[in-house]
């Protein structure tokens, strides 16, 4: 028997899974050869659409032609990705050759098959985990490509993370405008500027994401930026400037952005985001209000992500949801100088705005 | 009493069988080990994915996820039947004649003895294949259904339609029905002995709670058992119109796991069930009578084949404790 070096991972830990999305010519490439090659220590095994500019030696670089599937249960967005659970499950029954696994899309990929494999095959799902989703915007051409495709918005509405790159070729004031752009149709996810998608590495793998215990608790103000009261304080991890960028005043009073245009007040966008704020809730109304709502408006929901503060529970709850797919857990105990209040956000197209409000604040205890 | 010759692989086995009456395991990593008079290792492939038996039980074929089509014989010869290549080699099945057939992404590759090469190529991924068991005909399953394609000549394939992926293709031993195991936890069937340009027949096969993975046709075709429930989910196919209207046999049923592999024997009606936890029984189809052939061991049963007379089994697990089972001791 070989002894081996290093301790094997635990065969039986769920292998993290980050999905990097964007349109041609966004930096995907540029991204995935700096995670390949910088020295984390860590080895990857990647899935591409087509081998090619990918620079660096890896054998676990599997080519697989995109497979979309429809789940035959009638569903029209019980939609998974066919070439992943077979690339998947061939990775799978030899671990111990990789610590996570990247998927690369096409540029035209809808991001929402990717993401259901990892939630709906019953396989994938014992194996694996979902880390996030990873979004990489090309800030000058996003305006043209917003117009264009819906693609494009499509992978902004459905990331956890998203790139926004080579930021050295629009001026800051546009940066701003496509930012809040960003903002509009997503306003859950991290945004960071870059260039040449020089985003550090803790950015983008490891975020745990679509981890219930993890998801939001790594987010303090989740929807704040939402918020008109906001202002972001010293703890506030959202990376407005940080990375790549020539205007060093830290300090977020000269963006203009937190006071959100609405998003009808931007052109070209299909998806729109309800945010919703309310007081602790009564389980009895908020649970079976949920799965009506995402039985009835699953096809037009991308995303939902919240943090709701159940009466008479000492304990955070967590949910999120892709499509009719909604997950739920009680996360940790709220903090004593927390907010006790409930906080959920519906990303998609299409939906009711003034119904999602006043059915949501009716579930309050 | 059944008695078992473990041998412990450390490595998944995907696949087991006898070739002339030498037992292999087909492992994961890409290595096919030989039992012929001592343990003899063969590197394959760099990663193994898929296999299968030749019709005349002396050799075995395999695709990797280095492209490779390997064929490996009884006595240990090793043959490249087609080098290296950039796709996983997914599926291969055996024909008659030494026909062999390989899939990668969307195409598919018949190889025949005498040197003739055809590639078909479909609109989606090619999943599973399988030869039928008279003509030289190939069927290709893939989303939406089955195309079953003839080997020789130019009429165009054959299209068996059911909406959904079909992940595995199967022929009954006397060529009356096609089946395919599908990702939604279902088997689906096409009747072939139809009127030509006749209404296509179909069966629904459902209400497993899990993916059916293995699936394996009695002695002559009467019975098919499958994997996917806590007990071995048996269809009848003796009947004309096969299963329809009919309902399973539920064989070995377990409180605490699932069926994870079966084998039919190859002369009694008699199945071969493997569970999640590593137990083997022998279960006979007429009474239901159970024989435990292996306790529990360390993994999922993921491979189980019997020799020709029927007297031993070899099976394998996901966590390579694999080894031969002679039933009657």
């Amino acid at each position: 028997m070989s002894e081996a070096p290093v301790p094997a991972p635990d065969p039986a830990a769920p292998i993290p899974v980050t999905v990097l999305t964007g349109y041609l010519g966004a930096g995907k490439t540029t991204l995935l050869n700096r995670i390949l090659s910088e020295p984390h220590g860590k080895r990857y095994a990647v899935i591409v659409n087509e081998f090619g500019e990918i620079g660096i030696d890896n054998d676990l670089i599997v080519e697989s032609d995109e497979e979309i599937y429809e789940m035959n249960n009638g569903c029209v967005c019980c939609t998974v990705r066919g070439d992943l659970i077979r690339v998947v499950e061939g990775l799978m029954r030899r671990p111990g050759r990789f610590d996570a696994i990247i998927v690369e899309t096409t540029g035209l990929a809808d991001p929402v098959p990717v993401a259901q494999t990892f939630f709906m095959d019953e396989d994938v799902r014992a194996k694996t985990k979902l880390d996030a989703v990873v979004a990489l915007v090309d800030a000058l051409h996003l305006p043209a490509r917003l117009k264009d495709s819906r693609e494009a918005e499509d992978q902004i509405a459905f990331a956890d993370v998203v790139i926004l790159n080579k930021t050295d070729l629009v001026t800051p004031e546009e940066l701003d405008r496509i930012e809040r752009t960003v903002r509009a149709i997503n306003p859950s996810a991290r945004i960071h500027r870059t260039e040449r998608a020089a985003v550090p590495l803790d950015a983008v793998l490891d975020r745990g994401a679509f981890d219930l215990s993890r998801a939001l608790d790594n987010d303090p103000h989740f929807l704040d930026h939402d918020h008109p009261d906001h202002a972001c304080g010293p703890d506030c991890d959202h990376d407005h400037d940080h990375h790549g960028h020539d205007h060093h005043h830290h300090g977020h009073d000269h963006h203009s952005h937190h006071d959100h245009a609405a998003p009808s007040a931007i052109h070209d966008l299909t998806i729109q985001s309800v945010s919703l704020r309310g007081g602790p809730l009564n389980p009895k109304r908020f649970f079976p209000w949920i799965e009506k709502i995402t039985q009835l408006e699953g096809p037009n929901i991308l995303r939902l992500k919240g943090i709701i503060a159940f009466e008479d529970d000492a304990d955070r709850y967590v949910i999120q949801g892709v499509h009719m797919i909604v997950e739920g857990d009680h996360q940790r105990p709220w903090k004593e100088d927390e907010k006790r209040e409930s906080r959920i956000v519906f990303i998609g197209r299409d939906l009711d705005r003034e119904k999602l409000e006043r059915t949501f604040l009716a579930c309050q205890a | 009493m059944p008695t078992v010759a473990p041998i412990d692989l450390d490595d998944h086995c995907l696949a087991t069988g006898f070739l002339d009456e030498v037992p292999v395991f087909a492992l994961a990593s890409g290595q096919v080990v030989r039992l012929d008079h001592g343990t003899h290792r063969h590197e394959m492939h760099d990663g193994l994915l898929a296999t299968a038996a030749t019709w005349d039980g002396r050799s075995l074929i395999s695709g990797g996820e280095d492209g490779k089509v390997m064929r490996l014989d009884a006595d240990g010869t090793e043959t490249i039947l087609r080098p290296s290549a950039r796709k996983w080699v997914s599926a291969v099945a055996a024909g008659p004649q030494g026909a062999v057939a390989f899939g990668e992404g969307r195409v598919a590759t018949v190889l025949l003895a005498d040197g003739y090469v055809r590639s078909f190529e479909e609109a989606r991924t090619i999943e599973g294949l399988a030869f039928a068991p008279k003509g030289l005909r190939l069927a290709m399953a893939r989303y939406n259904g089955v195309s079953l394609a003839f080997v020789h000549g130019s009429a165009p394939p054959i299209e068996f339609e059911w909406k959904g992926a079909h992940n595995q293709v199967m022929f009954s031993p006397d060529g009356r029905f096609l089946v395919t195991a599908m990702q939604e936890n279902a088997l689906h069937g096409w009747k072939l002995d139809g009127k030509p340009g006749g209404e296509q027949r179909h069966m629904r096969m459902t209400g497993y709670p899990a993916k059916v993975k293995s699936l394996s046709w009695s002695n002559k075709g009467k019975w098919l058992a499958s994997s996917g429930a806590p007990s071995a989910i048996v269809w009848p196919f003796s009947g004309k119109d096969g299963p329809m209207g009919k309902g399973p046999l539920e064989l070995g049923q377990r409180a605490d796991t699932m069926v994870t592999c079966v084998a039919c024997h190859p002369i009694e009606d008699l199945v071969a069930i493997g569970f999640g936890d590593g137990m083997v029984l022998a279960v006979r189809i007429a009474d239901s009578k159970e024989a435990l052939l292996r306790r529990p061991g360390k993994g999922p049963i993921t491979a189980m084949a019997w020799n020709k007379p029927g007297r031993l089994l070899a099976f394998g697990s996901q966590a390579g404790d694999c080894g031969v089972i002679d039933i009657a001791g």
